[in-house]
């Protein structure tokens, strides 16, 4: 297993390096030039050609990569054409308020979707299944800005019970980042249960209905047991699936949630460096959700074969 | 300068500044503002945060006069080629040295040389800058510049600390030391940027905050939310649509007064193969679109009223708008004619539209008049990079764009229509525009400048290289117990003078 | 498994006792109603006795649900009925497309690179983790710049992001299925690999793919407003459910119903391919009677 691990993480260098090459070459054949649109509203020539010269955009594509390359590999992941910002300590800053709405987040997501799921499962095909299927798919076609709005308007201007917006370090004030997380977390989490239920309800139905629980069955063991430890546990597959591949979406960033609720995530961060051709940003932020999905998935092949160790042979 | 009719509506309320109690302000904008070193950054977001951070050697006000700031007094001589400031006296750099006639040298020059500067062009006309006494410089011009003044009332007039400059360099946004009212304490980007009193600001009786706090809140629905949870004090650049949701907010106020900037199309005609349309042939085309466009539905509809039609590059309520031509009433017989005349029936026709919902929902509203004069108008969205990309390259036939508009009337017009301006994507080239343009830079006589106007407008208005649309406001919300805003064409919010009650 | 004792009877008997299955289904038959309303209303709008939908009135301007638009009317005055009726085409032939292509090359790829692992799965994983890294919105602008507007390029792009999800689902329960006894025995008795994939991990693998299938409609319908919005999609005035739930976030508290509506049919369209895709998991399980 620590063999499988390593060989995996050993594999991410070159598919990183992969893919920051496949970003670098598309943002470059993207129409747009950064330094138009950095060079303000007048866009004046001899401003515009001391950027250039500047930001080395003159030289071959190539090149440009290889030097961008080259310094990142001694941790130098650039500066920001738009603010002057190193890159490497805007991800540092921005890293922590992902990571806390991604967790709490997907904490909403487990802890909603999948009780649903094993729910509607039991009782299949009955009100109940409807219910809770109508419930979870209405998370997930409410649009978030319209949840997210609504809630900040009765929650934060009627009521005055949580921060409207804005975004409060952790390990500053623990409670008070939590309360403020929780709208947008819960928006999120919110849209995120309808997959875990579907998901988890699909797989149980399944399950439920494969030998070996009725096996447990005939043996006499109590219900709870059977659908908790037995049926769960084969059940989980494709959640885990599921949850890697989420979560990973979560660390990319979520624009409008984080626009909504004024969170300086990567989402926003991402968003307008695409579209100020500030492509060093966009290169280190892909760089870092690029090890985040890969993480998310080595992590989901390690419990595939945690939860079923038959299928260690197959990866 | 007459001046009457450029603020519009003032909700304000008591211009005078309640007793000053400790506080602090928290000010939602519509953006995250670039890197804030004047002499590097480009949007118009980051003046918001510099006004109440650098101050400049002069001030506009609401009328548009040029007041003094850091600079006492001015003369002009040599023909209007020289420039002698005097600067007052006693005044402080955040970092404690001073502001004296050396420290405008030089940040003159780091505008001018700086590699990274944005100021080039603005600080163009300047041969030279030399101090003349510790607090008196003399600016020598390459030629007569009108519109220098004005230059210096914004980002080129910024002074900042020769000792920081020289230190952080291209990196000064690091810790922008400058001589405002208030100090750089801390900038996290997209999240908030927080700036406390300076104990030594000249002005400083008249500063009534400890510390402000500037938070970019993208969306406009939720910039309100905040300002009516109590959250923020004031916002920027609201919405139209939401302005009669504060309206009726018995604690919130609404400020409000047309900008100096226009909405405008570019009708390519002189770009590449693709001015090679009869839109950019043939000017008749161009008129007869023109006229099918009625400005003032598009006011109604899309703006709430707030954004008055327009059809010159300035605004009907400025006193360099040209009255003997009027913003034309929609007729759409006469559209059809002259599209007639000009030999089609229908057109069909392209135009880039960037991809605000605001800009769509009012081109949407253009497609719908002007089809019925026969044009069939494609509406091609796309995000600002691209849409200026294509612009640039002349890869388009119309394209709806806009400008934040100057101080100076030349700032909107000069660079956009004269043969070689730096922004006359259109490829619009008429000498004798050129010529009057060029006459217009070159006096002080207020009287002169404005018959040059007058008469380039008229060319323009017949040539329409570009169609003009409307003038948009600035709109602000604010508790009503924040006391003293001035709405200003300008858009900037001066904290001087203003207050907040407990 | 019924399927290898009775192998003359495999082709056609399952097909028709699904069918007859899917048709008692309740739930699959109000997903089939649902799913079934919106593809007629769309099919026949230019029938339909409804106002031209992009006609603009500058006197109705935002208007609350009345007698004469019983929908209300939109922020240039048009008829919201009339563009529900014709976005109704984008959306649906978004939502429908985009997942099908998704499908349709996601899922043989999850079963190719599950099933044989070792390199392939190594070639497959990492290009599906690039694909998963690549930020959307610059394939989108990329798209857009390419190849222009139009519903089928924004499809396109809309199946090039809901890959990657398709391939891990299929890939993990491929994974899981391949230890199974049964594919083992398979194997021992000489089945080569097309007929095991088809006959025994398929049907294994179907479950979560049709689950995520008629989940991924929802995110497709509105993915497609935002691609309209940089250039990829089809371009205004041309209605689509995405799109006017765009412009309706500028006037939720001015006018609610605009985004009402859209929302609505979204929801509604979605708990119809849901309910349709839980009928036919039940119809095409073996297992269940």
């Amino acid at each position: 297993m620590y063999a499988f691990i390593a060989r995996r993480l050993l594999l991410a260098i070159p598919t990183l390096l992969i893919i920051s090459l496949f970003v670098f070459s598309l943002q470059k054949l993207l129409p747009g030039d950064p330094v138009l649109v950095m060079a303000g509203e007048e866009r004046d020539p001899a401003v515009i050609e001391a950027l250039r010269e500047k930001y080395h955009l003159n030289d071959p594509v190539p090149m440009q990569y290889l030097a961008w390359l080259g310094n990142a590999l001694q941790g130098d992941l650039g500066i920001s054409l738009r603010t002057n910002q190193p890159v490497l300590s805007l991800i540092a800053e921005k890293l922590p308020v992902t990571l806390q709405l991604a967790v709490m987040s997907m904490t909403f997501a487990l802890l909603l979707g999948i009780p649903m799921g094993i729910l509607a499962a039991v009782k299949k095909n009955t009100a109940i299944d409807y219910l809770a299927s109508v419930l979870a798919l209405s998370g997930l076609s409410v649009p978030n800005f319209w949840l997210g709005i609504m809630l900040i308007l009765l929650v934060s201007v009627q009521l005055g019970w949580l921060p409207a917006s804005g975004y409060q370090p952790f390990f500053v004030d623990p409670l008070l980042s939590l309360k403020t997380m929780l709208m947008p977390s819960f928006v999120l989490g919110n849209a995120l249960a309808a997959s875990m239920m579907r998901h988890t309800r699909s797989s149980m139905i399944g399950v439920l209905s494969s030998d070996y629980i009725r096996t447990a069955r005939a043996k006499g063991l109590a219900e709870r047991s059977v659908i908790l430890s037995h049926a769960l546990r084969n059940a989980v597959l494709p959640i885990v699936t599921l949850s890697a591949l989420l979560f990973g979406e979560l660390l990319a960033g979520a624009v409008l949630t984080e626009q909504i609720f004024t969170i300086p995530g990567f989402g926003k961060l991402i968003v307008d460096a695409v579209f100020t051709r500030d492509y060093a940003v966009v290169q280190g932020v892909v760089l870092c959700t690029a090890f985040g999905f890969i993480t998310m998935n080595l992590i989901a092949d390690v419990l595939y074969v945690l939860l079923n160790p038959r299928m260690r042979a197959s990866l | 300068m007459k001046k009457a009719g450029l603020l519009a509506t003032f909700l304000t309320g008591a211009l005078f500044a309640a007793p000053a109690f400790a506080a602090d302000l928290k000010i939602g904008l519509a953006e995250d503002p670039d890197m804030l070193d004047p002499a590097q950054s480009r949007t118009f977001v980051g003046r918001i945060v510099y006004t109440a951070m650098c101050d400049k050697l002069v001030d506009v006000t609401p009328n548009l006069e040029i007041v003094p700031q850091l600079a006492t007094e001015w003369a002009w001589s040599d023909g209007d080629k020289v420039l002698t400031m005097k600067l007052r006296p006693g005044v402080k750099f955040h970092d404690g040295t001073a502001m004296d006639a050396e420290a405008v040298v030089a940040t003159i020059k780091r505008n001018q040389t700086m590699p990274e500067s944005r100021r080039k062009s603005e600080v163009a006309s300047i041969a030279s800058v030399e101090a003349t006494g510790p607090l008196e410089v003399k600016f020598t011009l390459k030629q007569p510049d009108a519109t220098l003044l004005a230059q210096l009332s914004d980002r080129a007039g910024m002074i900042v600390s020769p000792k920081a400059a020289a230190e952080l360099g291209a990196n000064f946004s690091s810790k922008p030391v400058c001589a405002g009212p208030f100090e750089f304490v801390e900038r996290v980007q997209q999240d908030r940027i927080v700036l406390k009193k300076f104990a030594d600001y000249w002005n400083k009786d008249n500063i009534h905050f400890d510390k402000v706090t500037y938070l970019p809140i993208v969306d406009a629905t939720v910039r309100l939310a905040n300002l009516r949870a109590g959250d923020l004090d004031m916002i920027e650049r609201m919405s139209p649509t939401d302005a009669a949701v504060v309206k009726k907010d018995a604690k919130l106020g609404l400020a409000q007064v047309v900008n100096l900037g226009f909405l405008s199309i570019y009708v390519n005609v002189g770009h590449g193969p693709r001015a090679d349309t009869p839109m950019g042939k043939d000017k008749r085309v161009r008129q007869a679109f023109s006229l099918a466009i009625d400005r003032e539905a598009l006011n109604q509809i899309v703006y709430e009223g707030t954004a008055p039609a327009g059809n010159q590059p300035v605004a009907p309520t400025s006193p360099w708008y040209n009255a003997k031509i009027p913003v034309p009433a929609r007729d759409v017989a006469k559209a059809k004619a002259l599209l007639k005349a000009a030999g089609h029936d229908r057109l069909e026709i392209e135009m880039l539209v960037s991809n605000s919902p605001i800009v769509v929902q009012m081109m949407e509203a253009v497609q719908a008049m002007v089809a019925e004069a026969g044009f069939d108008v494609k509406l091609k969205t796309m995000e600002f990079a691209t849409l200026l990309n294509e612009e640039t390259a002349g890869n388009f036939q119309m394209a709806r764009t806009d400008w934040s508009g100057r101080v100076d009337p030349d700032g909107n017009i000069h660079q956009f229509v004269t043969c070689k301006g730096g922004l006359n994507e259109v490829k619009y080239c008429n000498p004798k525009v050129d010529e009057l343009l060029n006459a217009a830079r070159a006096s002080v006589d207020l009287k002169v400048r404005k018959e040059k106007y007058d008469a380039a407008a008229a060319i323009l208005d017949d040539d329409l290289p570009y169609i003009y649309l409307a003038h948009q406001s600035w709109l602000w919300g604010f508790d009503k117990k924040v006391t003293g805003f001035v709405p200003s064409p300008d858009g900037m919010i001066r904290l001087t003078g203003m207050a907040k009650a407990n | 498994m019924s399927a290898i004792d009775t192998p003359e009877t495999a082709i056609s008997s399952p097909t028709n006792r699904a069918w007859r299955k899917l048709k008692a289904h309740k739930g699959a038959v109000v997903g089939l109603c649902i799913v079934g309303f919106f593809t007629l209303l769309a099919l026949a709008a230019p029938l339909l006795p409804i106002p031209d939908p992009n006609a603009t009135s500058w006197t109705a301007i935002r208007k609350a649900p009345s007698l004469l638009h019983p929908l209300g009317t939109d922020e240039l005055g048009r008829d919201i009925l009339a563009r529900m009726i014709w976005g109704a085409r984008a959306s649906l032939s978004a939502g429908f497309f985009s997942v099908t292509l998704a499908v349709s090359i996601g899922v043989p790829l999850g079963i190719l690179s599950g099933y044989f692992g070792k390199w392939f799965d190594i070639l497959v994983s990492r290009v599906t983790e690039a694909f998963l890294a690549m930020p959307f919105l610059i394939t989108a602008i990329a798209l857009a710049a390419f190849l222009g507007p139009s519903l089928i390029n924004s499809m396109i792009a809309i199946a090039l992001s809901a890959l990657p999800i398709f391939v891990r689902l299929t890939r993990g329960q491929v994974l899981a299925v391949k230890t199974e006894e049964y594919v083992e025995g398979a194997r021992s008795i000489g089945l080569g690999p097309v007929a095991i994939m088809v006959r025994y991990i398929f049907p294994n693998v179907l479950p979560p793919i049709l689950v995520q299938a008629t989940l991924t409609v929802a995110t497709a319908i509105i993915a497609e407003a935002s691609l309209s919005f940089l250039g990829l999609g089809q371009q205004p005035p041309a209605a689509s459910w995405g799109s006017m739930l765009n412009v309706a976030k500028n006037f939720l508290v001015q006018a609610p119903w605009m985004a009402v509506w859209p929302g609505s049919a979204i929801f509604l369209v979605v708990i119809g391919f849901n309910l349709l895709g839980d009928g036919l998991r039940d119809a095409l399980d073996p297992r269940s009677a």
